[in-house]
């Protein structure tokens, strides 16, 4: 029975400072290739790395991704509605905003993430690249007033289902798509359930009492874990 | 002692009747509850019915009348006639079977010098009634399950005849009791201790007589036509209640005749070295030999059926026309040269 | 869809020249078969419309959404603590491996750690988590070829499993016993031992199966040859699990992004195998079983002492920020994209299910193949519903 395989290297820890290096080194290969397109980068080090493109560049920098960086593995794609949502935002409230209310409750202000954003919307993606083991999370701000961007199908086919479902969730187009239907939700279902202002009528329909039942921590005296 | 010839027409009639219907109930039966409910069970480190009746003897009994009380459903779309009339096309070709079989030297159902003739003919109307069911049960699966069914039988009837031929040859005669007798009273190679059971000297044409009957029987790994994870039991899908039950009956029937032939063929049917083989005892023991051997025969079947996974359909054709039709033919040839010879 | 590998090019079009000499007079229109949502090889309720001339599939087309539960929005309105309850119905065999990710982008985002005694029993329950759903698999691969008898063997030997969850975590299936910053108990007494002794059955178990199933003739023919994935086009469809490493591609996260757990601490090596076919999937997962009860038995040879809780508050908010943290979920790898912003509840988690993605590449994989190939390659995707649905 034929079998490549490779151990694990047990001792190897690796060194922040080396993949911080070639976080860099690949965030200045990427600003170069990609130049004014590249608008917004977030780096971690030894961790992680965000890159916020353009909108009209998210073919290219997925094709320069693929083709001349060797990210080959394409992880999800997704959106992200920054819109805070109108029904309360959290558990603090004691009570949600019930629907009648949440028009006429001060919207709070929109604030995108990590490497920054102009949009409600945004593109969410991830590629990896396999042998050198980084992995790469790329937004793309998409404008309320024409909610498409082009799609990734030609270069990571495995996008199909992904885009497809941002389409529905969100609204949002991928031109290039040839085949944009829904795929979770019924047929003729209105709306995009992904978006903050669309409601989850369960939590309407019994509206959540709060933080009151907290539960204690194991082994917990005074609210803190033991140490 | 009257035999059953001198019986009036009526009368032998009746008890063929009685004794055909005991013959497979029976014998489904028994296969059931001894394969399908325990063999099985035991594999797959389970116990299988405990509860009704010792054992779970009597789970059979409530299985059927579970079934008897289900609901007849016909498909909306579905030819009734021919959907109707399918499970009994299957059953009757099971019944046509046994009457070949002989279970004593004088308890048999029918004397035909074309027995094994006969009993090969009238295995193949079965594969009207699966068609049939395929057909009239105006579903995708059961069309194609249908569809694999007539292929699968067809393909597999040659390599079973030609299996069957090897047995003829050397026993010299198509008749059911000559060819037990012809076990009973023959020798190999000069040494008679023992008969001649066709297993030693046949083993070949055994080989390929129970790996064709596995696909006869529509028994993994040749369970394509059934294939429950993929045509949800295929012919079969639509059925429910009594005709659902003909066909299991038939089934498990089926296993049971076709290892009756199989005995027959090669085990020596109702013979048993030690007695006399004129020996009137045989009307008594030769039965309950014959269920033995049955019992034997078709625990091969069971045994490889929750065993096996299935070969595809592409691959089963080719193992039936490029290894087990050139086998039983060399076979054949190997017979009648040695036949020749000796 | 795009590239298709040479091979399968080949054996397509034999198999249609083939057919065209066979249907050169009996020219016949296809037929539509819709495979599901109730069918016994969609594992739940996946449904295939399947376009076929003769048994030769022209076209699939997956649909799905029967189960569809709608997690990611779900979670914006659980706090951090009730998320792991949901996530474990994703991949309702591997519950507990469910969870880890979660808790681990969580901690990531509060700069919590784990105590080295909480990482260490999360890894052997993660590790255990994988055995137990992949075992179902080698079973059902099994009865998804036509042999009905290993899958209760499966069955009978994930109990042992099963029953060593349950008696640390108090559930059988779903255990929610992951923590923010730990684990919710200890291990209870005379665990360690019992589950030394759990991991030989399961090797046991690898043995039967490699020989009761992966020597037999007739599943070798099933399945050797079917199905191929090449490297490349697994890669862009975003496969992992042993479907990737099943096409030769050496990339396991737990070895090569290990964050958390404490797979680095161990010896272990990761199983790939060149072919991509049906067969070289089955082979990865039965060699990945034994290696994680391999590992577990390390694991639990020196399971450090000390606490099983970090220091976190009794209410937890985690600070805003966005974190993406992927494991080796036994379907393959499993991500949670969290955004926080400071509050009680996550203000998005976008959920990377395996399945989802190994699925997804059906439509491409199907083409050209035959029903009764339809359904082995679907076994050796290996797809849970509730990891597709989400």
């Amino acid at each position: 029975m034929s079998s490549a395989d490779s151990s694990t290297d047990t001792t190897e820890e690796a060194p922040v400072a080396e993949t911080d290096e070639a976080r860099e080194a690949l965030l200045a290969r990427l600003s170069d290739e990609l130049g004014d397109a590249l608008v917004g980068s977030h780096l971690v080090a030894g961790d992680d790395l965000w890159i916020r493109i353009a909108r009209d560049s998210w073919l290219e920098s997925a094709r320069l991704l693929r083709t001349d960086l060797g990210f080959a593995y394409f992880s999800f794609l997704s959106a992200i509605d920054w819109m805070p949502s109108p029904y309360g935002r959290s558990m603090e409230s004691q009570v949600d905003l019930s629907l009648e209310d949440a028009a006429s409750a001060d919207p709070e202000p929109t604030e995108q993430g990590v490497a920054g954003g102009d949009t409600r919307f945004q593109i969410l993606a991830r590629v990896n690249d396999v042998s050198s083991h980084l992995g790469i999370t790329l937004k793309a701000d998409v404008p309320d007033d024409d909610l498409s961007i082009s799609s990734w199908i030609d270069v990571y086919p495995g996008v199909n289902w992904h885009e497809r479902e941002c389409w529905e969730m969100f609204g949002i187009e991928f031109s290039g798509h040839s085949n944009l239907e829904h795929l979770y939700l019924p047929g003729a279902f209105e709306g995009h359930p992904m978006r903050k202002d669309y409601p989850l009528l369960a939590r309407h329909v019994k509206p959540w009492p709060g933080i009151v039942d907290v539960e204690a921590m194991p082994d917990d005296g005074d609210g803190e874990g033991e140490s | 002692m009257m035999t059953l010839a001198e019986l009036a027409y009526w009368q032998s009639t009746s008890l063929r009747v009685v004794g055909g219907l005991a013959a497979v109930l029976l014998m489904a039966g028994t296969l059931v509850y001894l394969h399908l409910f325990k063999l099985v069970s035991f594999m797959q480190s389970r116990l299988g019915p405990m509860e009704t009746g010792p054992y779970g003897s009597l789970q059979l009994l409530a299985e059927v009348g579970k079934f008897l009380q289900k609901e007849d459903i016909f498909p909306r779309k579905a030819d009734r006639f021919v959907f109707a009339a399918a499970p009994f096309v299957v059953l009757m070709s099971t019944f046509l079977l046994v009457v070949v079989v002989p279970g004593g030297p004088d308890a048999w159902f029918i004397d035909s010098d074309l027995g094994i003739y006969l009993a090969m003919a009238v295995s193949s109307v079965s594969v009207i009634g699966i068609l049939m069911a395929g057909w009239g049960s105006a579903n995708k699966y059961s069309l194609m399950g249908g569809l694999r069914a007539t292929g699968q039988l067809i393909a597999y009837e040659l390599p079973l005849i030609l299996a069957v031929v090897g047995v003829v040859i050397q026993a010299g005669t198509m008749n059911m009791q000559g060819i037990v007798l012809a076990q009973a009273d023959g020798e190999i190679f000069g040494w008679g201790a023992i008969g001649n059971p066709f297993i030693l000297t046949q083993f070949v044409g055994l080989a390929v007589f129970l790996i064709a009957m596995q696909a006869e029987l529509t028994q993994s790994p040749f369970d394509m036509p059934v294939a429950e994870s993929e045509l949800v039991t295929g012919y079969m899908t639509e059925y429910s209640g009594m005709r659902f039950l003909l066909f299991f009956i038939g089934e498990f029937a089926t296993a049971g005749v076709f290892s009756a032939i199989a005995a027959v063929l090669f085990l020596g049917g109702w013979y048993v070295p030690g007695i006399d083989s004129d020996s009137n005892a045989f009307n008594v023991i030769g039965p309950l030999v014959m269920l033995g051997k049955v019992v034997f025969v078709s625990f091969l079947v069971f045994w490889a059926r929750f065993t096996f996974p299935r070969f595809r359909e592409d691959q089963l054709q080719r193992l039936a026309w490029k290894f087990l039709i050139p086998i039983a033919l060399v076979n054949i040839v190997a017979t009648g040269i040695l036949k020749v010879a000796f | 869809m795009t590239d298709v590998s040479d091979r399968q090019k080949l054996s397509y079009i034999a198999a249609q020249a083939a057919d065209a000499r066979v249907n050169l007079e009996i020219e016949s229109e296809g037929m539509t078969l819709n495979l599901g949502p109730q069918h016994p090889a969609t594992h739940g309720t996946l449904r295939i419309i399947a376009r076929l001339d003769g048994e030769q599939v022209i076209k699939a087309d997956p649909v799905m959404g029967y189960m569809h539960r709608g997690y990611e929005k779900l979670t914006e309105v659980r706090s951090y603590p009730q998320v792991t309850a949901l996530v474990n119905r994703i991949d309702w065999l591997g519950s507990f491996a469910n969870e880890v990710p979660f808790i681990l982008a969580a901690e990531k985002l509060m700069e919590v750690e784990a105590p080295p005694r909480a990482q260490w029993i999360r890894t052997i329950l993660f590790e255990m988590s994988r055995i137990a759903n992949v075992v179902l698999f080698l079973g059902d691969m099994a009865v998804q070829v036509g042999a009905v008898t290993p899958v209760f063997f499966a069955f009978r030997d994930r109990e042992h499993i099963l029953n060593q969850m349950e008696a640390v975590t108090g559930g059988r299936f779903h255990p929610n016993f992951d923590r923010i910053g730990g684990l919710k108990d200890d291990l209870p007494k005379g665990w360690v031992d019992e589950t030394q002794q759990v991991m030989k059955k399961m090797r046991r178990f690898c043995d039967e199966i490699e020989t009761l199933v992966m020597g037999n003739e007739i599943f070798q023919a099933r399945t050797r040859g079917i199905g191929i994935i090449p490297a490349d086009v697994g890669l862009s469809y975003g496969l992992s699990g042993a479907n990737i490493r099943g096409s030769g591609v050496d990339y396991d996260l737990r070895r090569d992004n290990p964050c958390g757990l404490v797979h680095d601490q161990i010896d272990w090596k990761v199983w790939t195998h060149p072919d991509g076919d049906s067969f070289s999937r089955f082979w990865v997962r039965l060699q990945e079983v034994r290696e994680s009860t391999l590992m577990v038995d390390q694991l639990l040879s020196d399971i450090p002492a000390g606490p099983i809780m970090a220091k976190v508050p009794k209410i937890i908010k985690v600070p805003a920020g966005e974190a993406y943290v992927e494991t080796e979920n036994p379907l393959g790898a499993m991500g949670y994209y969290v955004v926080s912003k400071g509050d009680l509840v996550p203000f998005r988690v976008k959920i990377r299910s395996a399945s989802f993605s190994n699925v997804s590449i059906t439509p491409w994989l199907l083409q050209g193949v035959y029903v009764p190939d339809i359904i082995t390659i679907l076994g050796s995707l290996y797809f849970i519903l509730g990891d597709i649905d989400r």
